[in-house]
């Protein structure tokens, strides 16, 4: 049997990590591309357009992010789709991250007083001009800081594709603990790499959510 | 494609997950929200040393994933000779995890308090006790109610990570399910549709509560 030392478990731990980042990285990348697309669906006030966003939201957000991980796994596999644990992974993080982000955009977008779209209108401003230059600037400014702290809960989510298979900390954390047999030791490891990941994002959320509500 | 017919002999066994996740998650609830407004009160009106752990514990479990705690629970707690059942492991999990988000929740609420409503109860003679209970509390969880609904959905769509130490949930089944029969996808999709329904019932139930719970608004 071979013999770990500390050094070699946190080794271990931080090669798995960077799968976990990477896999963050790709999941929000791909929520905020998706969420953009159904927000801009959103706003196009087309009556079937923003029922199918509304769906995509209740599906997405109503059920387990595990249960997504296993439809993409497992189902995509059944209609002959060959998948792998990665893509499954990041599929549906991204599903996942989409539907929270196009929520929390909304409020954002909401709260904007109706005014300033029939201001707009009235200066000439087209759709996409108001947008532009009017409502997104504002929207941005309050968005960041929940959008970044839902950053955390993609982080975290990353952790259920162990669960499929994926090789990332917590699978890694699984692993070294079947072959090191000291699961306190291996799972404070883990919980401490993934707090290192987490806290930065969630400080970062409170700031600046701070720093703008003290600007209003 | 779809067979759904495959899945009817196993009724029994989707319908013993899903009371399983739905007493877990009425459980957890209760305990979890309790804790957390003690924790809130701990934090809003404590001494700074004791905000401070409060804060630490918050922190702690909010930044790291809930299946690593339950791990952490469920595999590390033993080696320390705490041993404890796969149900027990997933409920501590759970409320510790409920406990963590609403003590932040409820906190926000107590910070919107009026400064003039704890004067005017002290001078009218009342205890912290009294005035926290039947002054501040429940305008304070009004205020964040929505948030507190959808926490506590969150908690309970997470249990799903529970069937990883095989307690036998609604996930559970699905697995146990599709092992059998080779159905996968039309198992996970029934679960992710009875998770889904249980989401919009939880959301139906905390509504009528706290429509009970906030009428006193309301001049009879």
């Amino acid at each position: 049997m071979i013999e770990f030392s500390n050094i070699d478990i946190i080794r271990n731990l931080l090669i798995a990590t960077q799968w976990t980042i990477l896999l963050s990285l790709a999941a929000f990348a791909g929520g905020i591309t998706v969420a953009l697309l159904l927000t801009a669906a959103r706003l196009n006030k087309t009556p079937l357009l923003s029922i199918f966003v509304r769906i995509y939201v209740e599906v997405f957000q109503g059920t387990p992010l595990l249960m997504q991980m296993f439809l993409c796994f497992f189902g995509l596999s059944m209609i002959s789709i060959e998948i792998s644990a990665w893509n499954a992974a990041a599929l549906s993080l991204t599903l996942f991250t989409s539907a929270f982000l196009v929520e929390i955009w909304r409020g954002c977008i909401d709260t904007l007083p109706k005014g300033q779209w029939e201001a707009s209108r009235c200066l000439g401003l087209s759709f996409l001009q108001t947008l532009r230059y009017i409502i997104l600037p504002q929207a941005i400014k309050t968005a960041l800081a929940p959008s970044i702290g839902f950053s955390v809960q993609v982080v975290k989510g990353t952790a259920l594709a162990s669960v499929i298979g994926f090789v990332e900390l917590t699978k890694a954390g699984s692993m070294l603990n079947n072959a090191t047999f000291e699961p306190f030791k291996v799972f404070t490891f883990v919980a401490i790499i993934y707090f290192i990941l987490c806290y930065p994002l969630s400080w970062t959320s409170k700031f600046l959510e701070k720093k703008f509500n003290a600007s209003r | 494609m779809l067979n759904f017919s495959d899945l009817l002999p196993y009724t029994d066994q989707f319908l013993k997950g899903l009371l399983t996740t739905v007493e877990l998650t009425l459980y957890s609830t209760l305990l979890g929200l309790i804790l957390g407004a003690v924790l809130a009160t701990a934090r809003q009106y404590g001494s700074s040393l004791v905000a401070g752990v409060v804060s630490v514990y918050v922190e702690l479990i909010r930044n790291t994933p809930f299946i690593v705690q339950l791990f952490f629970i469920f595999f590390g707690l033993p080696s320390i000779g705490v041993m404890l059942s796969p149900w027990q492991a997933g409920m501590i999990a759970m409320v510790i995890n409920l406990a963590a988000y609403s003590t932040e929740i409820i906190r926000a609420g107590l910070g919107t308090t009026p400064k003039g409503q704890w004067e005017a109860a002290k001078v009218l003679g009342l205890s912290f006790k009294q005035t926290l209970l039947r002054v501040v509390m429940v305008p304070a969880v009004e205020k964040i109610y929505p948030a507190l609904t959808s926490q506590c959905i969150i908690v309970m769509l997470g249990s799903a990570v529970l069937s990883q130490i095989s307690v036998p949930d609604l996930t559970y089944a699905a697995n146990l399910v599709q092992s059998r029969n080779f159905r996968s996808f039309e198992s996970y999709l029934i679960t992710a549709g009875l998770y889904l329904l249980l989401a919009i019932l939880m959301r139906k139930a905390f509504n009528m509560i706290g429509r009970r719970v906030f009428s006193y608004r309301v001049i009879k």
